[in-house]
């Protein structure tokens, strides 16, 4: 019920411009001959009755919106509670040692997480490591530096990154990320930096470092894009601000964008994050899929996300299908937590005041 | 003498202009590099994917279905055909939820603290990842009706479109300005015809963008669809049962061990995205045109 009819309905004759039939009450509308007026209607007005009106679609019309918002809690709350129940076996069983467990042997039905949750950590870890320096360089660039021209090419080609698929992700390393990572980079890595201990062992092209270098190419789009709505979201009085004290453009940059965005930028990394832990098509096909906790990065590893992938339909028994389930339980609230912490990080900077001088 | 101490302090200031300019070119160096290092993978992913999907692609990828190991040829008919089924089930859910919640947050939730909880909600759902819908869809409908079937892998692709549409429908709607809704209301408009005729009509343009965005996005999904829609080698229009779905397919082959398999992944890479960006290419000339305006 809208303001506006309700004052029509009240003072039917405030409006001089248009001699106005008599209103007539809402609850006449399914029956409209009730009228007492001798005034026909006005064509708008018959034309708008005809096509119904009234409290009553009005309030269908905002519950069913109602609901289908809703909807939306519903479905979070039913993704937490169906995975409870059906990973309720594998609670029982195991309980918090899951999470520190080493095992995983279907056979004997002895399961722990612990090495998917160091694959999917330091995979994450790795990603974010080589990612989040290049998206605030494109982010920077996209928003200080790059002349106009190139701006919305560039803009569009680092979006195009986010539009294809996983799995094509995934074809494109196994074929030629992983050759690369065996026969060049592998090998480099090892020569300058094997006495690091990470980069020793036998190399075969897949493993940690793959799935990391993957992954950091997928979540890059996420971190740039994000970043570079934050920073433009600076207000151009702080640029010159800081610019008219003489300061150079990477000061300026420092002092006046980085600075004011760093909250945003925090928030941005974090959703990267959250895609990085629970990516896994292109993840499952270059990690190598062994659960094993090696301090080597060419060694193959295994990712929460790769293993439910890869073990699912062929699990057999009911604890092995719910130790999986647990699996995807604990992704589920760890990227619930990491993405509202995230978006919250987001909001308080896009949302709020601008930019404000520390 | 007297002059010492100034000439020292403009060398060392002059020292200092000196160090700030070096960084300031320094900086910039690194970030035109790190964009050149971020562009490199893309062209070079975008160019190996259409060098070897168009030397890959012939007329029977579109119309056989898979061949045995080892036998030359076969195509991914039944998976093209699959992933459409799959993609109508999601959209056909989908979208119609999605819309509905974002006319809510748009129209009559504003400012309420419910809407807010909604959005958020709307916001980390769309974060939650996607093999994780596919377990809890597995969990719902696969174990209660003991068999892989396509309508839940619609449902699960439906699911992962809702939150996206939801928050773009509402920006969309938060575009029109409050005056067009006034004049509406003013002519004794109810409030639910507002909504549909003039906001949403308004706003259609980019609400169909977002939609045809959020199906881009699950039409390359495999993680949801992998314990859901299952897969299969043979044609199946029901949905009941497992159907192919081409990015499944493009995911069995390439983890594959033949040749000839890995030809038919680079093929299905190829023709998946180019379904993707023709979709979404396709949608925009027809929203702008205003040939579909006021179907939402």
């Amino acid at each position: 019920m809208s303001p506006h009819r309700m004052t029509l309905e009240r003072d039917p004759n405030s409006s001089t411009s248009m001699p106005l039939p008599v209103p007539v009450p809402v609850t006449a509308v399914a029956s409209p001959q009730t009228s007492d007026s001798n005034v026909p209607p006005s064509p708008v007005r018959a034309f708008l009755r005809a096509r119904g009106s009234g409290r009553f679609a009005d309030v269908t019309f905002s519950t069913l919106m109602l609901l289908c918002a809703l909807s939306i809690f519903a479905i979070v709350v039913f993704i937490a509670s169906i995975l409870v129940a059906r990973s309720h076996l594998s609670l029982v069983q195991f309980g918090w040692k899951f999470f520190t467990r080493q095992a995983w042997d279907p056979v004997a039905g002895d399961f722990g997480a612990l090495p998917f949750i160091y694959g999917t950590l330091a995979t994450s870890f790795l990603a974010l490591l080589m990612a989040v320096p290049l998206a605030l360089g494109v982010a920077v660039f996209l928003t200080e530096l790059c002349p106009q021209a190139l701006r919305a090419p560039i803009s569009f080609l680092t979006e195009l990154l986010a539009a294809i698929p996983s799995v094509v992700y995934g074809l494109w390393a196994v074929f030629v990320l992983v050759p690369l990572m065996r026969d060049v980079i592998g090998p480099f890595l090892y020569k300058y930096l094997g006495w690091t201990g990470f980069f020793e062992g036998a190399n075969f092209g897949v493993g940690l470092l793959t799935a990391s270098i993957i992954l950091a190419i997928m979540i890059l789009p996420i971190i740039s894009s994000l970043t570079r709505d934050i920073m433009t979201a600076v207000p151009n009085s702080q640029r010159e601000a800081v610019l008219a004290l003489g300061a150079t453009r990477w000061e300026m940059i420092r002092t006046g964008v980085l600075r004011n965005s760093r909250i945003g930028i925090v928030g941005a990394v974090m959703l990267g994050l959250g895609r990085a832990l629970g990516e896994t098509m292109a993840v499952t096909m270059v990690i190598g899929n062994h659960p094993d906790i090696a301090k080597s990065l060419f060694a193959p590893g295994y990712t929460l996300a790769s293993v439910i992938a890869n073990e699912f339909t062929e699990a057999t028994g009911n604890l092995y299908t719910s130790a999986l389930i647990e699996i995807g339980l604990a992704l589920f609230l760890v990227t619930i937590v990491v993405n509202a912490i995230a978006r919250l990080l987001v909001w308080a900077v896009t949302r709020g005041a601008p930019g404000r001088v520390h | 003498m007297g002059t010492q101490p100034i000439n020292l302090q403009t060398s060392s200031m002059r020292l200092n202009t000196v160090r700030r300019t070096i960084t300031n070119h320094f900086v910039t160096a690194l970030a035109i590099l790190s964009t050149i290092l971020v562009i490199a993978p893309l062209v070079a992913i975008l160019v190996y994917l259409i060098y070897k999907g168009a030397s890959s692609l012939n007329l029977a990828f579109f119309t056989h279905i898979p061949k045995p190991v080892g036998e030359e040829g076969g195509g991914m008919a039944n998976s093209i055909v699959g992933s459409g089924v799959i993609l109508l089930l999601a959209s056909l859910m989908g979208i119609p939820v999605g819309i509905a919640a974002g006319v809510y947050l748009a129209e009559f939730g504003r400012g309420k603290l419910l809407a807010t909880l909604i959005r958020f909600t709307a916001d980390v759902l769309n974060g939650v990842p996607s093999i994780v819908m596919g377990v809890a869809i597995y969990s719902l409908i696969v174990m209660q009706q003991k068999h892989f079937s396509a309508f839940a892998g619609g449902v699960a692709l439906a699911i992962m479109m809702v939150p996206t549409i939801t928050r773009t429908t509402e920006e969309m709607l938060a575009t029109v300005p409050h005056a067009v809704r006034e004049a509406a209301l003013g002519l004794g408009v109810p409030k639910w015809r507002t909504a549909i005729s003039v906001s949403l009509r308004t706003a259609s343009p980019g609400i169909i963008t977002g939609c045809m965005l959020a199906f881009a996005r699950v039409a390359g999904e495999t993680a949801p669809l992998l314990f859901t829609a299952l897969g299969n080698q043979f044609w199946s229009f029901k949905l009941n049962e497992p159907i192919a779905a081409l990015p499944l397919q493009i995911f069995v082959y390439a983890t594959s061990p033949y040749d000839e398999w890995h030809r038919l992944a680079w093929a299905g890479s190829l023709v998946l995205i180019v379904l993707i960006m023709v979709a979404v290419t396709l949608v925009r000339i027809f929203a702008n045109r205003g040939v579909l305006k006021g179907n939402s």
